[in-house]
């Protein structure tokens, strides 16, 4: 039995005094891509942000590397960070830099690596999202789709070992969606990176998934193997596979 | 690393963490003669050690197809992660002098286009809105009027209180010395009237009211909010502009007046405690000396600084270019252009007035 990369045991979120996720529990194996599902607002993103304390948990713990974080110092966290990518729903790209500042942040922030090589390894990561025509430009001369990829390129700049990705296929077509979701799995396989995806595209999910976590109204529905969840008896996930959405 | 018979030897991680240090080290073997890289016994290598890879072959004037010697698992990384297939990227565009030179003429000329426009439309929408609030928000002009009119006057009224009490400081210590201590109430009647209460007002409303125009329409701007007005058939600059223009016309006069008059009586308070003046005297002598020309001088030409600080502020909103940073540029852009123009309105306004042109 793998062990986990990431344990979240007993987690509550509360935003004020409303409820978003109610005890929580839930493990991430490495090398694998564990795909969150559930309907708008149910807590997905405030689950991830709770993972990765962006918001803090109300209660219960997080583990991530074998290491509780809930309580980490700043500083202890940071190296936890540096080894994970994150890429947000809206891209949240440094609109004042261009693409290529952008992904050089974490390479000039976590690495002694010369310029020449960062520059290579930026140049790198651009061809890889099909990006590369827009090295120099600033966010706001991208389209939607074309930020999500820079922001993806930047988030993986490190090779991190856990890329988090919320939503990462909204706002595309279904060709540029298909070769992200290709990316993904030669990313996993060549970095042996462990991949947790927000997302609704059945195809996506059909294509990458090994894991499926199903959140309802904040709490955990279903945590199984992508085979297990078509099978399952549980309604919303029956019905989510059967028709394609909520 | 290791060098020999003309190959560089690497073993182990080639990764993040092992890169920096192996970089460190090239240099004792840049001068040897190495035909080849032998990858055969590394174990693990990421986007940043197949970078190291690609910076020595390139530093080596080396080909790739004929110098690497790699293992499977390396192989597959570094057709994924080299930088040697790439196709070349077009590098930022350095302008020559002159391109420079003519390319910001345009711009140039094209602001002052855009800027003409826009007063046009700001004009007449403003115009029409006198009679047909259609276009509208419901009470906006009343909402913009409190902000730009009663939000304000505390702090205007302070400054003018405190600029009255310096500027009859700094004049009684002078006119003490000729016995024409009544000359205080002349100083400040004719200035706080015609000079220092509409430019005090017209800067403050600048740093308030204009940076809050240009920063509300540019961020509409950037998040498509002006966009989603055209498409609902709604004339920005009406629905936007206008009550702003309309709330600042009829704010700027009454500011200006107690501006005005509280900075006489700033100057009041000197004469009164400082040059044994009493307040009848003091206040006579101010209505005395004090023409209505003077008064119409003053009022006429804060309304024009008064325009001009919604105009600039919603040029520049409308004219924002990029995000976040570009809604702070623009703020700051729309602040500084006003006050320029209010000193310069200011000074033309002088030599008209000067000149009796």
């Amino acid at each position: 039995m793998k062990k986990p990369i990431i344990s979240v045991n007993n987690l509550v979120a509360k935003y004020g005094e409303e409820t978003i996720l109610e005890d929580i529990s839930l493990d991430i194996y490495p090398q694998e891509v564990t795909v969150i599902l559930g309907g708008s607002g149910c807590g997905k993103t405030t689950l991830i942000k709770n993972i990765l304390k962006l918001y803090q948990p109300f209660a219960g713990s997080v583990k991530i590397f074998n290491k509780e974080v809930t309580n980490m110092d700043e500083q202890e966290f940071d190296d936890i960070l540096s080894r994970i990518g994150m890429l947000f729903q809206n891209g949240a790209l440094l609109n004042s830099l261009s693409i290529f500042d952008n992904i050089a942040i974490p390479l000039e922030q976590h690495t002694r690596l010369s310029k020449n090589v960062i520059e290579k390894m930026i140049k790198v990561k651009l061809d890889l999202v099909n990006l590369s025509y827009a090295t120099y430009m600033v966010p706001a001369e991208l389209s939607g789709g074309m930020k999500k990829r820079a922001a993806l390129a930047r988030a993986i700049a490190l090779d991190p070992d856990i890329l988090i990705c919320d939503e990462p296929s909204a706002g595309l077509d279904p060709l540029t969606s298909a070769s992200l979701d290709e990316l993904i799995l030669k990313l996993k396989n060549l970095l042996n990176m462990t991949i947790v995806i927000v997302t609704h595209e059945l195809a996506s999910i059909h294509r990458i998934a090994d894991r499926i976590i199903f959140i309802d109204n904040g709490r955990l529905l279903f945590n199984g193997t992508l085979e297990e969840a078509k099978q399952t008896d549980i309604q919303e996930v029956k019905t989510f596979f059967e028709v394609g959405r909520f | 690393m290791e060098y020999r018979a003309q190959s560089l030897f690497f073993d182990g991680e080639l990764t993040k963490h092992t890169v920096p240090a192996l970089y460190d080290e090239f240099p004792k073997y840049s001068n040897q003669t190495i035909f080849t890289l032998d990858l055969q016994q590394v174990t693990k290598i990421d986007s940043a050690g197949i970078a190291f890879i690609d910076e020595i072959l390139s530093q080596l004037e080396l080909n790739p197809d004929e110098s690497l010697s790699m293992n499977e698992m390396v192989r597959i990384a570094y057709n994924t992660f080299t930088s040697t297939k790439l196709k070349h990227v077009k590098t930022e565009n350095k302008l020559d002098f002159f391109t420079q030179l003519g390319s910001g003429s345009v711009d140039f000329l094209r602001s002052i286009k855009d800027g003409i426009y826009l007063i046009a439309d700001i004009s007449y929408w403003s115009f029409v809105g006198i009679f047909n609030k259609k276009g509208q928000r419901k009470g906006s002009v009343i909402q913009q009027a409190l902000f730009i009119g009663v939000d304000a006057l505390g702090i205007i009224a302070l400054l003018s209180m405190i600029l009255g009490l310096i500027l009859a400081l700094q004049s009684a210590a002078q006119l003490r010395q000729f016995g024409a201590n009544i000359f205080v109430a002349d100083l400040m009647g004719i200035s706080m009237v015609t000079e220092m209460g509409p430019i005090l007002t017209a800067i403050i409303l600048a740093g308030r009211s204009g940076s809050s125009i240009a920063s509300e329409i540019a961020t509409m701007q950037v998040t498509e909010e002006i966009d989603a007005l055209k498409m609902m058939a709604i004339n920005p600059i009406r629905y936007v502009v206008v009550p702003k223009f309309h709330a600042i016309t009829i704010c700027i006069p009454l500011l200006v007046t107690a501006s005005t008059l509280i900075g006489i009586f700033g100057g009041l308070i000197v004469a009164v405690t400082y040059l044994d003046l009493s307040a009848t005297v003091f206040i006579n002598r101010v209505i005395e000396v004090v023409t209505i020309r003077d008064a119409i001088i003053g009022l006429g030409k804060s309304y024009f600084f008064a325009w001009v600080i919604v105009i600039i502020g919603s040029y520049y909103g409308f004219n924002v270019k990029g995000g976040a940073e570009g809604v702070g540029k623009v703020t700051t852009q729309a602040v500084v252009a006003s006050i320029f123009w209010i000193i310069i309105l200011d000074a033309i306004n002088s030599l008209i007035f000067y000149f009796n042109i």
